[in-house]
């Protein structure tokens, strides 16, 4: 039997002759160093082991230098990239455990699943840690809604991320989404998961004990995507659709069993190691569980629970089949393990072996059938520092006058494009097929800066964000790197959280192209320099490349995902106007800024010129004076500045209750630049009449520059500038615009 | 009194509603297992919402062969009450300890948000500490809470005041005669799609679901006033 199955796979001769390595993403010259590793050419399985081990995926070959640029050290980090998740101090012997993760390909072709799994992958990261996951995210980016296919994915994806997360039953809390043309054909699906954790509990996947059990729990693998982390890291093209079966296929039913019998086993104490079976599957986990403790590791593919018929090692190695975790225990707990596996329903078997000469060996169906050394497979995957080159298009904007646009009159038109453009509309739509509200702590739910999430028990609280102006980083990749991170950040301060750490989903074109490599060094620079100043270091995330389609690579998209703590919820701020009469201000200096602004997307139909500048100095002064303000319980709205900048801020925060406001403004600019400009560091608060005068003397005594624009109250939003009606309509207009501009082109 | 949480395999609401027990009316909870066998000890039994079996062949369909609801069905009879939210709703219809069936939200799509009820019978065991027709907020969070019933089964609804909740303003699954919660007939059984205990405490929205445990307690400290000697 196993000679027959082998008969129909390329031998190692075949493989050397015919390239066939080729078909599976690995280099003449990477092939070499295979041969060199084993000291012989590697068999069909080997070479398939190897290759997805060796993928951008799992082995970052592209960006590992880039990466070793950020900063992940910090007090109160407990753990930092390297784990399924990182993990942040939050006192009281409690920690956030917190990554974000992208499903960007499978999600181009199979758009449900994709999605689906993507955020089933991210729940396993964070409870392998032993965390309970308490909260998901997204970051997502589509082409334009007037394109059939764009729609079908759009949607397709949003239900994939509802169906699975609402039946595992965390709650999708927040999230960012983007249309625009550079996504066509390759959207971006980024998921993020947060956990809760004691200290005390924290696992690690490591293969501990020569001689240990190793088990396998979870569904029985099949066919499914087989691949995929090689699939992930190509170019998308036509054949891509051909790679459906690279996709897999979610059981969230399944993984809420796993999740439940897992945190059951890691309470127990029993649990030596764990990691999830995640990209590369059986391959992954066991090698990396192998590497981290320094030791081998022997499976035996026949105990491998199979729902299909004569499946060969190759296959049952590469299987990316989910809901699937790896652990260690001790023989003499085996017994209790499947206990708690067997009350959840859920089979456990034992597969392999904890060994002590740093080999990964499969044995299937009486004979050896690969032989690798784990450290080949783990560490020595050959790391490129690809040739990087500055892009014409870049080089182009620099001579770009945005300032000198023809002025735009009608700005209360204006205001309506802007809110009405998908990017900024509101994203109800989306997030009521979400279920939001289960595990009943979610404080604030999705739509305003960041979410809260309560922790019970306790009087703190997580606030959370994803954030990236993809646009800005493409105009330029530092400024806009820096800009991910600030506007993260001040959205969590925004909702009266301290900024804790991040996790990031580098999103980007083919780093072959040197263009593509340029953005992302230079967007890891930025963002790595916010990182620093703005003490949120990175914990761990994701690098998603080969983002392109035939038209070209999408925008340089680098993803933050960044919780912050609420130290008290009485501190809990949303962005919406609470009462008539609240004083309204505006924090932070506005400039002409008008590069990769929604006002120059939605009514210019341009993305050209520089985007705003930031200076983190500045914005960290900004932010750590808002903080103070809200602890000090002086502000009763918080909402940052961004898309679409002071004018669109202001009728959002019209939206919640429906209040209307009326400011006056006197800047130094034209007034279609200074209300639709996207100037860096800037927040719009409001605090009650009597505690206004304390809020403007605390803001300026931290040095914040503010100026009082007028009161809420009425239905109407009234803006003067230079004492000339700039913008008014009612807010119920305003908000009609912004509240059906997703569902009209949807329905 | 003691509370039971049922909990079935990928229930996922049922922390929820163990912590709004303890958070309303601070009374003994406990989870039950799907398998138990014995119910005798409680006095008032919860089944919540989430997906029970992954909602596969239908919402509830498999939870209706679970061990413990031969267990449901005995407290029932004995007059226990009984309240399913949600994908608990859906069991008690499945199980026929309700009459109609949840199905697919006219609008196809899963649907969370708060919604406005009217409480249209404040004489069920979980409903008493509410004024007759008064309008409450509770959020719903489900794909398949559209309520149907026949002609007939509506008309029995009506006789025997057994709609206890319907939706005001939007409704937002097309259920008949935008019903949101019904009872048996005897009233001590109570199924809703809406969620009140995601609404016991105004930080997450809303408090309104309150009353539906106060109500309960008050309804077991009547039936029992003799017995506990008040």
């Amino acid at each position: 039997m196993a000679q027959q199955l082998a008969a129909k796979e390329p031998t190692a001769e075949q493989i050397a002759d015919q390239k066939i390595y080729k078909q599976f993403g690995v280099s003449d010259s990477e092939y070499e160093l295979i041969c060199g590793f084993l000291g012989r050419k590697p068999n069909y399985t080997e070479a398939g082991v190897f290759s997805v081990m060796w993928s951008e995926h799992c082995a970052y070959k592209n960006s590992k230098p880039l990466l070793r640029r950020f900063p992940t050290t910090g007090p109160r980090v407990l753990m930092g990239p390297g784990e399924g998740a990182g993990i942040v101090d939050i006192g009281d012997n409690q920690a956030v455990v917190f990554k974000i993760e992208s499903h960007n390909h499978p999600s181009a072709v199979e758009p449900y699943q994709g999605a689906a799994t993507g955020v089933g992958g991210i729940i396993r990261d964070i409870f392998s840690m032993g965390a309970r996951p308490v909260a998901l995210l997204n970051s997502l980016r589509f082409g334009k809604l007037d394109n059939e296919r764009v729609r079908y994915l759009f949607s397709h994806v949003v239900s994939g991320i509802a169906g699975y997360g609402n039946c595992v039953g965390i709650p999708t809390v927040a999230g960012e989404i983007m249309f625009d043309e550079a996504y066509e054909g390759n959207p971006l699906v980024n998921a993020m998961c947060v956990g809760l954790i004691d200290h005390d509990k924290i696992q690690r996947g490591v293969a501990k004990g020569v001689g240990n059990p190793v088990f396998y729990v979870g569904p029985a693998t099949g066919r499914d995507g087989i691949h995929g982390a090689t699939f992930a890291s190509e170019d998308l093209s036509v054949a891509s659709e051909a790679k459906r079966s690279a996709v897999q296929v979610g059981d969230p039913f399944m993984e809420k069993l796993v999740m439940e019998a897992t945190l059951e086993l890691i309470d127990s104490g029993i649990v030596l190691g764990i990691q999830d079976m995640g990209a590369a599957g059986l391959t992954c986990s066991s090698a990396e569980m192998a590497s981290k403790a320094g030791n081998g590791m022997e499976l035996y593919l026949d105990e491998v629970p199979q729902r299909e018929d004569g499946m060969t090692a190759y296959e049952m190695m590469l299987s990316e089949s989910q809901e699937r975790m790896l652990f260690v225990t001790e023989p003499k707990h085996e017994a209790q393990a499947k206990a708690i596996f067997e009350r959840w329903g859920l089979h456990c078997a034992k597969v392999g072996k904890v060994t002590d000469d740093g080999r990964l060996r499969l044995f299937h169906q009486g004979g050896q059938v690969a032989d690798m050394p784990v450290k080949a497979l783990v560490d020595d995957c050959p790391i490129y520092n690809k040739p990087s080159k500055v892009p014409d298009y870049y080089l182009k904007n620099g001579s770009i006058e945005t300032n000198l646009y023809e002025q735009v009159l009608d700005l209360t038109g204006a205001l309506k494009k802007v809110l009405g453009s998908p990017s900024l509309a509101s994203k109800e739509w989306v997030y009521s097929q979400y279920d939001y509200q289960v595990r009943t702590s979610t404080a604030v739910v999705p739509g305003s800066d960041a979410a809260v999430v309560t922790i019970r028990g306790t009087r703190k609280a997580l606030a959370m964000t994803t954030d990236c102006n993809a646009r800005y980083v493409y105009l330029d990749p530092e400024v806009g790197g820096k800009i991910a991170v600030a506007e993260a950040a001040r959205n969590i301060v925004c909702s009266g959280g301290e900024p804790l750490a991040i996790t990031d989903n580098l999103n980007f074109g083919s780093p072959e192209k040197p263009e593509v490599f340029w953005q992302m060094e230079k967007a890891v620079d930025g963002m790595a320099e916010a990182c620093r100043l703005l003490e949120t270091p990175v914990i761990g995330g994701n690098v998603s490349l080969y983002n392109e389609n035939v038209k070209g690579a999408i925008y340089p998209t680098p993803v933050v995902g960044m919780v912050g703590l609420v130290h008290d919820v009485d501190h809990i701020t949303t962005q919406e106007f609470k009462e008539e009469g609240d004083v309204i201000f505006l924090l932070g200096d506005t400039k002409a800024e008008i590069g990769g602004s929604e006002l120059q997307y939605a009514v210019f139909g341009l993305t050209e010129g520089r985007p705003p500048g930031i200076d983190l100095d500045t914005e960290r002064l900004l932010q750590m004076a808002v903080l103070g303000a809200i602890q000090r319980g002086l502000v009763a709205s918080a909402h940052d500045l961004s898309e679409g900048g002071l004018a669109a801020a202001l009728a959002e925060s019209c939206f919640g209750r429906g209040f209307g406001a009326t400011v006056a403004w006197t800047p130094n600019l034209r007034p279609d630049l200074a209300l639709f400009s996207e100037t860096q560091s800037r927040i719009l608060l409001s605090a009650k009449p009597e505690r206004a005068d304390e809020l403007a003397s605390w803001l300026a005594g931290q040095g914040v520059p503010l100026q009082r624009l007028g009161s809420v109250g009425g239905n109407r939003l009234t803006i003067n500038v230079a004492g000339h009606t700039a913008i008014v309509a009612t807010v119920s207009e305003l908000h009609q615009e912004w509240k059906d501009a997703i569902p009209c082109r949807m329905n | 009194m003691k509370f039971a949480v049922l909990v079935f395999p990928a229930s996922n609401c049922d922390i929820d509603m163990f912590k709004a027990v303890e958070d309303t009316v601070g009374e003994p909870v406990e989870y039950v297992w799907h398998t138990a066998t014995d119910l005798t000890p409680y006095d008032v039994i919860l089944v919540p919402g989430g997906f029970s079996y992954g909602d596969y062949l239908r919402c509830g369909a498999i939870a209706q062969f679970a061990p413990v609801m031969a267990e449901l069905h005995k407290a029932v009879e004995s007059g226990k009450f009984v309240l399913g939210v949600c994908n608990g709703f859906q069991i008690l219809t499945e199980a026929g300890l309700l009459p109609g069936a949840l199905i697919r939200n006219n609008r196809l799509k899963f649907r969370c948000h708060p919604v406005d009820l009217v409480v249209e019978n404040n004489r069920t065991a979980f409903t008493n500490g509410y004024c007759q027709g008064e309008t409450i907020r509770i959020p719903i969070a489900h794909g398949e809470g559209n309520y149907y019933c026949d002609e007939q089964t509506l008309e029995r609804l009506k006789t025997n005041n057994q709609i206890v909740f319907r939706y005001q303003g939007d409704n937002p699954n097309g259920s008949v005669e935008n019903i949101a919660g019904v009872s048996n007939e005897r009233g001590n059984v109570v199924g809703m799609m809406p969620h009140p205990e995601r609404a016991v405490s105004e930080l997450l929205g809303s408090a309104d679901g309150v009353r539906m445990f106060t109500s309960v307690l008050n309804a077991w400290r009547e039936k029992n006033g003799a017995a506990i000697g008040r």
